[in-house]
Parts: C-alpha cells; sequence; structure tokens
C-alpha cells in the first residue's frame, strides 16, 4: 500500500513535469541559451576543439537554431550525452534539443514520445575490410569475425543480414569505435562494421587507408536528424524549419558569403525573398523575427557549406554527398516549399 | 678485572683482530644478488627468464616511448615526421597530442585565463590538509582547514563571495545553538536543534541573505558553470569531495550499525546494505537520469553536484564496513575500561575507542579512498568529462582521429601518481602509529 502511494506520488510529479514543459522557445529566449545535446565525440560530427569550441556536423544544426531563435550562433550550451544518456535528457527537459547522430526510428518516434525535426544525414551501415582478404561483396563474408560495438542497433542488423543471406559470422564484440579501430587493425577480426560515415571517418586515420576497402552493400537503413520532445509542436515547427531553411537555401543558392546581400533586398525569385523575409511574414508565423532564416544561414552556411565543411570531400572524413545530394542532384535532401 | 689470571693462562689473547672486509664476493652487492637471485638452480632459470621478459617489454615500449615526436600539429603530420627521420617500419609515439591538448586533459573547458584559480584551490588544499596528515603542523592551522572548502568552493566556480560565506555562516548558527543550549537544555536538544537550525536557515534564509548582501557590496569573481568543468580537474573534484565526506559519514554510520538504538541501527544497516549492495555504476544513471524526472523542471540540481552525492554516500558505505572491521577487532575490556572510568558514550568513543579502531582501519580506509578516486572515470557514462571523456573527444577532432595509446599512457601515468601517494602516505601513518611491541 505504501509503495503504491510513494509510486503514485512519483507518476504524478512526472506527470506534472512533462505538462508544464510547453513554451521551450520562450524559456529559451528568457535563459538567453539553447541547451543543444550533442555526442561526446564523433569525428566530423561534434566534437570539441582544442579551444574547447564545439564543432560538427550535427553542431552545426544547434548553432543555426540558436541563430534562429537568439540571433546568435554562440549562444548554445552544448550538453554533452551518451548512447544511455540521451533520450532521458531530451525527455527531462535538461535540453531543448538533440541533435546527436540519433537514427530516426518508429519506437524512438512514437514510444520514446520524441518528434524528429527531419533527417540531415543518411546513412546506412556498411563493412570495412583488408584489400588483401580479397572480397569484393559483403556476401562473400562467410565465416568471417567481425567486430561490431554492442548495444546498437548495428548488431541486429548484422544479424539479420547473415541470416537473409544464410552464411555465417564470428561477432567479436568491442564497446567503442576507439576500441573496434584497434581490434580491427591488430587482426582480431576480418572486418568491422558500423555506420558508413563512421566507416569512412575511421578509415581516413589509417596509416595506409589503401590497404583497406569500404564494401559497396549498405545493410540498413539510418536516417539521423535533429529531435525535439513531444508536446511542444512550435518549439518542433522552429527546429524542423530551421533545418528546412539551410537545405532550401542550398537549393536557391544562398551561401554564407551572399545570404547578407541577397536579403538586404527583394530579388527575382520569391522563394528566396520569402526564405530570407524581404517579403511576407513568415517569422512571424513560427513566432520569430522575420530575419530568422538569413541569421540560420549565416551562422554557418548553407546545408552543402556546412556538409563540405564538417565531412564533405575536403575534409580528412571524405563523405561524397551520395545519398545526401540535394534531391535535384539525385539525392534524399528535399525541403518542402516556403510559403 | 681480576690478574689472577694473567698470570696462569697465558694464551689468553688480549688484542682484538681489526676487522676486516669480507671477501668480494660476499659483501654488498654481490652477496645480495647471490643470495636473493642466485641462491640454487632453480633460482637462476627463474631470475634469467624474468631478466629476459622485462628486457623483452622494455625493448617493445621504451624505443616507442623516447622516439616519440613531441612538436607535431595533427596525427598525419606526427606519421609525417616519423617516416622523414626514422627508418621504414619503426614505430614512435606521437606525443604531440599532449602538448596540443594537456590543459584539456587537465582543466577540461574551464577558461583558459582563470586557470590560476583551480591551480590556487589544488595549493590551498594541500595547505589545509596538512594539520590533518601530519601533526608537527601547528594545531591552530585547523581553522585554516575548516574554512577551506568555502574558499576552495568559491575559487573554483566563482561568483559572489558570499554565497559560500552564506552557507559557512549556517555552520556557525548550528555550533552556536549547540553552545547556548547544551548546557541548558540537554544533550539531546541541543544537538537536535543544532542540526535542524542550521538546514532550515539554508533552505530559506542563506539564499535571499547572500543576495542582499551582494546588493549592499557586491564582491565577487567570474562565475564558471559546471559543465565546463572537465578532465583531471573533475576527477580531482568529485574524489577528493567523496573521500572527504565520506570519511565522518562512514564512521557515523559504523556508528550506527554497532548501536544498541534500534531505529538508528536499522537505518544504518538498511542504508550500507542497499548502497553497497547496488553497483556505482547503477547510482551514477540514478542521479543523471532518474532524478531528471522527479525533480520539478527548471530546477537546476547540478549534475556534478549529484555525482558527488551519490560518489560519497556509496564511499562511505564502504568505509562503514571498513571502520566497523576496526571497532570489532577491539577487545571488549577497551569498552568496559572506558565504561568503567564513567565516560559518556561520545567520550569514550572519540577518546578510547575510535583512535583505535581508526588506527587498525587505515590501510582499508586507504584502500577505500584509491578505489575511490578511480572509480570516479565511471562518470564518462552519464557524460561528463573526465579525463577518459575527453580522451574519446579528442580523438573525435580531426587533427588526433585514430591516436590511442599516448592519451592513455598519460592519463594512466596521472592516476598512478595520486594513488600511489596516498598509498605511501597511509604506509607512513601506519608506521607513526605503530603501538605495539614488536
Amino acid at each position: 500500500m505504501k509503495k503504491s502511494v510513494l509510486f503514485g506520488a512519483l507518476t504524478v510529479t512526472g506527470l506534472a513535469a512533462g505538462a508544464t514543459q510547453a513554451a521551450t522557445l520562450d524559456d529559451v529566449k528568457e535563459r538567453g541559451e539553447l541547451n543543444c545535446g550533442v555526442v561526446t565525440g564523433l569525428a566530423g560530427f561534434g566534437a570539441p576543439d582544442a579551444n574547447g569550441v564545439w564543432e560538427g556536423f550535427d553542431v552545426s544544426v544547434c548553432r543555426a537554431v540558436a541563430a534562429a531563435v537568439l540571433g546568435d550562433p554562440t549562444a548554445v550550451n552544448f550538453v554533452p550525452t551518451t548512447g544511455q544518456t540521451r533520450f532521458t535528457a531530451l525527455a527531462s527537459g535538461e535540453i531543448d534539443m538533440l541533435a546527436r547522430n540519433t537514427t530516426w526510428t518508429f519506437s524512438r518516434d512514437t514510444d520514446l514520445k520524441f518528434d524528429f525535426a527531419g533527417v540531415n544525414y543518411y546513412d546506412g551501415q556498411g563493412f570495412i575490410v583488408p584489400t588483401e582478404l580479397g572480397v569484393s561483396s559483403a556476401k562473400d563474408l562467410d565465416g568471417a569475425t567481425v567486430c561490431i560495438q554492442t548495444g546498437t542497433t548495428t548488431e541486429l542488423n548484422l544479424a539479420d543480414f547473415f541470416r537473409n543471406n544464410n552464411i555465417s559470422y564470428e561477432p567479436v564484440p568491442v564497446e567503442t569505435n576507439a576500441e573496434a579501430q584497434q581490434q580491427y587493425l591488430a587482426g582480431a577480426c576480418d572486418a568491422y562494421t558500423t555506420d558508413a560515415s563512421g566507416l569512412a571517418a575511421t578509415r581516413a586515420t589509417f596509416e595506409n587507408p589503401g590497404d583497406h576497402v569500404i564494401l559497396p552493400e549498405i545493410i540498413s537503413k539510418e536516417p539521423l536528424g535533429p529531435l525535439v520532445r513531444h508536446g511542444d509542436n512550435e518549439w518542433g515547427d522552429i527546429v524542423r524549419w530551421t533545418l528546412n531553411a539551410l537545405i532550401a537555401a542550398e537549393e536557391f543558392g544562398v551561401t554564407s558569403a551572399n545570404v547578407n546581400e541577397l536579403a538586404s533586398a527583394p530579388g527575382t525569385n520569391p522563394e528566396v525573398n520569402r526564405l530570407l523575409g524581404t517579403e511576407g511574414e513568415l517569422g512571424a508565423m513560427i513566432g520569430l523575427e522575420n530575419d530568422w532564416a538569413k541569421r540560420a544561414i549565416a551562422a554557418g552556411g548553407n546545408y552543402g557549406e556546412i556538409f563540405e565543411k564538417n565531412i564533405g570531400e575536403n575534409t580528412p572524413i571524405g563523405l561524397a554527398r551520395g545519398l545526401n545530394a540535394q534531391w535535384t542532384n539525385g539525392g534524399l535532401i528535399y525541403a518542402p516549399p516556403f510559403r | 678485572m681480576s690478574d689472577t689470571h694473567a698470570q696462569t693462562v697465558s694464551y689468553v689473547r688480549e688484542t682484538m683482530l681489526p676487522q676486516a672486509e669480507p671477501p668480494v664476493g660476499n659483501r654488498d652487492a654481490l652477496l645480495w644478488m647471490r643470495e636473493n637471485l642466485f641462491s640454487g638452480w632453480l633460482n637462476i632459470l627463474l631470475t634469467l627468464v624474468s631478466l629476459y621478459v622485462i628486457w623483452w617489454a622494455l625493448a617493445h615500449t621504451m624505443p616507442w616511448v623516447f622516439r616519440g615526436i613531441w612538436n607535431a600539429g595533427s596525427l598525419s603530420e606526427c606519421r609525417e615526421i616519423r617516416d622523414a627521420t626514422l627508418p621504414e617500419g619503426i614505430s614512435a609515439a606521437c606525443w604531440a597530442v599532449l602538448g596540443d591538448r594537456w590543459q584539456q586533459l587537465m582543466f577540461g573547458f574551464y577558461p583558459r585565463e582563470l586557470y590560476w584559480r583551480p591551480v590556487l584551490a589544488l595549493v590551498i588544499f594541500l595547505a589545509a590538509i596538512a594539520p590533518v596528515l601530519f601533526a608537527h603542523v601547528p594545531r591552530r592551522a585547523l581553522w585554516f582547514t575548516a574554512l577551506s572548502p568555502f574558499v576552495m568552493f568559491w575559487l573554483l566556480w566563482g561568483g559572489s563571495v558570499w554565497f559560500p560565506v552564506s552557507i559557512a555562516f549556517g555552520f556557525v548558527l548550528g555550533w552556536a545553538a549547540w553552545r547556548a543550549l547544551s548546557g541548558p537544555a540537554g544533550t539531546l536538544v541541543a544537538s537536535i536543534v543544532a542540526a535542524l537550525l542550521p538546514i532550515v536557515y539554508w533552505l530559506y534564509t542563506a539564499g535571499p541573505l547572500a543576495r542582499e548582501l551582494e546588493q549592499v557590496l557586491a564582491l565577487g569573481i567570474e562565475y564558471v558553470p559546471s559543465q565546463d568543468f572537465g578532465g583531471f580537474m573533475l576527477s580531482f573534484i568529485i574524489g577528493i569531495a567523496g573521500i572527504i565526506l565520506s570519511l565522518p559519514l562512514g564512521i557515523l554510520l559504523a556508528l550506527g550499525r554497532q548501536s544498541d538504538l534500534f531505529i538508528i541501527n536499522k537505518i544504518s544497516v538498511g542504508f550500507i546494505e542497499i548502497i553497497r549492495g547496488v553497483p556505482l555504476i547503477v547510482w551514477l544513471f540514478t542521479a543523471s537520469l532518474l532524478l531528471n524526472y522527479f525533480l520539478p523542471p527548471g530546477t537546476n540540481f547540478d549534475l556534478m553536484l549529484r555525482v558527488i552525492i551519490m560518489v560519497t554516500l556509496f564511499a562511505a558505505a564502504y568505509i562503514a564496513e571498513v571502520v566497523r572491521g576496526g571497532l570489532a577487532a577491539l577487545p571488549k575490556g577497551q569498552y568496559e575500561g572506558a565504561d568503567s572510568l564513567g565516560l559518556s558514550y561520545w567520550q569514550s568513543m572519540r577518546l578510547i575507542i575510535l583512535p583505535q579502531a581508526l588506527k587498525i582501519s587505515i590501510p582499508g580506509i586507504v584502500n577505500t579512498f584509491i578505489g575511490l578516486f578511480k572509480d570516479t572515470t565511471l562518470v564518462v557514462f552519464i557524460g561528463l568529462l573526465d579525463p577518459i571523456g575527453l580522451s574519446n573527444a579528442i580523438r573525435a577532432s580531426t587533427e588526433w582521429n585514430g591516436i590511442y595509446w599516448e592519451l592513455f599512457v598519460f592519463i594512466g601515468l596521472l592516476f598512478f601518481i595520486c594513488c600511489f601517494s596516498m598509498s605511501r602516505y597511509s604506509l607512513y601513518l601506519e608506521k607513526k602509529l605503530q603501538r605495539g611491541h614488536n
């Protein structure tokens, strides 16, 4: 009896906590700072530099939202989260949004009560093998030992893939990506599997990247994107449309270099005008100033610029656009119209 | 001496021969080696095998360590320098990562121009524990020790000076209540008031009082939020706070477990068994995840503070059992002797029982402290950037992606220095307190 009273009280407190967490936008404005959950360190996607300044592909999304809402891309309080703590941090209100290479799945969207604001990177699970193994397809990996990070969706995907193809493998469980690199290089496993973006980043750090090849098969869908809590749709809209603004900016050729010039006076393209606030009242519809998108784009550039700067082909990580090209270039990156 | 025998026994020698050096093979290092390393064919064999193993291990690691490259901007630059200066296939450490990031490993994201503050706090800490650790420091210095936690807190976090002052005032309040009431109202009432009054004061008066004082006279240094803390500084703060707070709590719990008072006894037993029966990582997850749901939203209950509380409670449960071992080892005569002198419970504990019990427990207590200090690295799992967490973050930057052993060697070395000094101090203390007959 006593126990049930206690748990009842706890549940009520928990519900009360959920109910009072509406108006995130007001909280952020009052605080003057955006609490953004990021990864504790993933090459290209988010890590602090030598001066403690966070940078990376996911980090740029936080900065863009901060710029749109507060007008200052540095007004972000980065909260490092691990795979275990990220969802609780978001659900409990410790962070306002999570931009931490998180895969959009059914249960996370519904059961865990989050809203994905969109996809900023289409990833998928792949394999890396030494060239000398002479393997050209993942289907040739029958009987191979595979290094795999435990407790991730990649583990389940791997089991599914090998079962579907009726081949066998021997898993070598590892804890972190860094450990996996060491094990793989030491020859403890024939192949290493994780998200393709991670494989590319890992291969880039090898002494002789040419001795290793990433197999063509992508065995899972991993759409990664920023997410917010259920229950505050206004805030969700802001994050969603900030991301869309970055994507649309690339499509219309608005870059960090020319955004100020384009926003100074209405131009010929009415959609660009609406996006940059020289025409219409889009900003007011989401409770922001009319130049919100201009500020977001000026913070770190459009989607393409952010991609090239952090993980693109000219960086050590060297990812090609692939699926993450604009839809006009055969990719999946597509922003709904600004109207 | 009598002269009787001088005449009768003529062959008795009257002078000593001068002492001669032992033969070359039987002295100093050679003797030691012969006795300890080469005293039989089995020992000779084992010595040779051991020497070979040591040589093999050093030959494989030392060149890597000493060939290390100190001046480079990234791992690939390190590799270029190595390829340019060393023959092919020879590996070398890339210590340049430490040169680039050692400040981060030590201080986390603490503002660079304020590094003097944690360093000064450490100096104050070392000065403050000196009178506790070494008996020959004047006793009056203990006042400085009592004051130092507030000074250290203020130096580390900064902000208004009135906040730590108003917190410290709570202790003064409790002490004053005890002094005022213990005579007229009896010890029990005095202890209850002395415990409750500061708590009420902290809850309702301390905050407003600090703000009022701040308005009257603004006095403060730049505030640094907890999330800027990281690296070794974080491990140190959590470890030291845990060590200092858990010792008194652990002693109280041990006494509580020995107590005849039913409720106190059962609470102590329950607390110790529950805290000790669950892994520390679970308590850390509780601190970081579960509490978030139950605290009202908007309450800014610092994650670091939560972790310090959990680590303290965890260590206190272990200390309590170590001290209980010491209490149990005392012969019953000590307790009865104290009683027969007419000492009160607290007097007998303070003067007779605890000094002996704690002396016996020293190795166990220090053992627990060393374990606690190393366990602080577990906070990496709740997203705090301790040295291990930062090594991950450093590895995620494009310059240092792929670096591995160099960071762990450095972190391991720092932890070893701290733990080894603790263990040496415990040996010193044991020797100093040696009262036995052997």
